[in-house]
């Protein structure tokens, strides 16, 4: 006999980098609803933006992610380039290839985060401890560039605003390829386990329709089977110079999305490799002085898709209005669709595979909807997920003994 | 593939107010608030756009809305601007029955701006607190 029972999951958890919270409507073991509400992190960054000047936005809206800070910079750069006359016009060429070099290691980073997380959720701590291991040299790596681990600080309006020198270029392509045998361990690892494929295939499916209504991005919408990316699209920096493929899966399954973002990292790989050697001698600053009155719009690829920024300028030396779209405001939205019709233990993994900064199932109680009583706590929610993964290993293991 | 401009042009024909190419891949396009329903269903449907956003802002002549729509193959970003007069009680057709994709961005217009969307599915707070006082809209520029 089954009852119906809500779960709240969030909003709050030290391990979780934005607190959003969702309330699982169930039956029996089948989520039937599910309600997201955001919010507990609006700053009104929006707002605080028209009383900044134009170069310290570049600051401000940096502190929106602290994974993606490279891209929301870069997105509101661009869109005040858009004013000035587009990127390609207006910066130098050296600054063109460090700006793709530090777009492409974030992802990097961002993908390791991801993948850590993912192996975590479904009870393979070993995957967690081995990618935050080899995410730890691309930290380096950005510390070398830039000087910090995190929030770089690199984009400026018509530049960069430090230099790579040419004494880091043979240590950062050393630090590349010393990456290559751990991307190709993540992808065996994953790729080829019996065990990771049926705990992940045919879960938590956004399919191509779905994915096009919901107009997802980024990764989620690409292991749908929806080939954009902004990179090629609607390029900047030099992506249009160098050689690299847009990764697309059809299945839309977390599988799918696990696939994309696996893959993804060895382009990313390339693409830096292939900056590092073609960069340009020269300037890394235009020194732009003053923002003429106008409208423009930039976005970039991030990690998680699609950043956007629109900024209209009256002449003076403020924004008079900056909107800001991040990619998880498309791509959370459709957990309505991808989670509903799982059961309860797949549910970590599918709100967690869209990669929303999401990490707060400790904070999950499941709460009985008649009697109102707490039934299970986040700790039962996350091992209800590891130990379906237990099962299935067991399950396979046995099979393959006998089949040996 | 023919030109999307040139497709909205022919389309809509005289509801087109203005038609703007500030770069090769920007095109802002002005459009009557009642034509928005239309249009968002034309460009979303028809040329296969996908929505990226919505922008809402307060400015002297009204409280202007710029959809975002951006054509994927083209690189393009077609940008659907509206102008609505009445400050006091803006009001416009949602397009969230149409795009499920913009349930969300309404929402977040309507508490901070006070956009009326007339059919949205599920018009309730989004970011603010429940603790915000109604009718206090934080994006408009007077203070009150």
């Amino acid at each position: 006999m089954s009852h119906k029972v809500i779960i709240p999951i969030g909003p709050y958890h030290p391990l979780q980098e934005e607190p959003e919270f969702f309330r699982l409507y169930t039956e029996g073991e089948k989520v039937t609803d599910i309600d997201i509400v955001i919010g507990y992190m609006h700053r009104g960054i929006e707002e605080l933006s028209e009383h900044k000047h134009f170069d310290q936005v570049a600051f401000l809206v940096e502190r929106i992610c602290g994974i993606c800070s490279s891209s929301h910079p870069y997105a509101y750069v661009l869109a005040i380039e858009d004013i000035l006359g587009g990127e390609q016009n207006v910066v130098p060429q050296r600054a063109l290839y460090i700006r793709t070099i530090i777009d492409e290691l974030q992802r990097i980073h961002s993908h390791l985060l991801w993948l850590g997380l993912a192996g975590h959720f479904i009870g393979y701590n070993t995957v967690w401890m081995w990618a935050w291991k080899y995410r730890e040299p691309v930290l380096d790596m950005f510390e070398m560039i830039c000087g910090n681990r995190n929030h770089y600080g690199m984009s400026k309006i018509g530049g960069v605003r430090r230099d790579i020198c040419d004494d880091d270029v043979p240590v950062l392509k050393k630090a590349l390829d010393e990456l290559k045998p751990a991307l190709d361990m993540f992808k065996g690892a994953v790729m080829d386990d019996p065990v990771i494929q049926a705990r992940l295939k045919g879960v938590g499916i956004l399919n191509k329709s779905q994915a096009m209504e919901w107009c997802v991005v980024g990764p989620t919408a690409r292991a749908s089977g929806v080939n954009i990316d902004v990179r090629r699209d609607d390029p900047y920096g030099v992506f249009d110079r160098v050689r690299w493929n847009v990764i697309v899966e059809k299945e839309g399954d977390v599988f799918a999305k696990t696939v994309v973002r696996i893959l993804e990292m060895y382009e990313s790989v390339s693409v830096i490799q292939q900056c590092l050697d073609k960069m340009p001698k020269g300037e890394i600053d235009a020194n732009i002085k003053d923002i003429p009155a106008g409208e423009g719009i930039g976005r970039v690829e991030a990690p998680r898709g699609e950043c956007f920024h629109y900024v209209r300028s009256d002449g003076t030396n403020r924004p008079v209005r900056h909107k800001i779209r991040a990619p998880s405001y498309m791509n959370v939205a459709s957990n309505k669709v991808a989670a509903v019709g799982q059961t309860i233990s797949d549910t970590a993994i599918t709100l967690a595979a869209v990669d929303p900064c999401y990490c707060c199932t400790e904070r999950v109680a499941v709460i009985d909807k008649i009697k109102d009583k707490k039934v299970m706590n986040g700790w039962d929610l996350i091992k209800l997920s590891q130990q379906k993964t237990e099962d299935m290993k067991k399950a396979i293991g046995n099979r393959s003994q006998v089949i040996g | 593939m023919e030109d999307i401009t040139s497709r909205i042009k022919e389309e809509f024909k005289s509801k087109v107010i203005k038609i703007d190419e500030k770069a090769p891949r920007r095109i802002y396009i002005d459009f009557n608030p009642q034509d928005i329903p239309d249009v968002a269903k034309f460009i979303f449907k028809d040329l296969g756009c996908r929505f990226a956003i919505a922008s809402g802002m307060d400015t002297p002549q009204g409280i202007e809305i710029i959809y975002h729509f951006s054509h994927d193959h083209t690189g393009k970003l077609i940008n659907v601007r509206t102008l609505i007069a009445d400050k006091k009680k803006p009001e416009i057709m949602s397009i969230a029955p149409l795009i499920i994709g913009a349930e969300w961005i309404e929402r977040e217009m309507w508490e901070m701006l006070g956009i009326n969307f007339i059919g949205h599915p599920n018009l309730k707070r989004l970011l603010l607190a429940d603790e915000w006082p109604q009718g206090k809209y934080p994006l408009r520029k007077e203070k009150t």
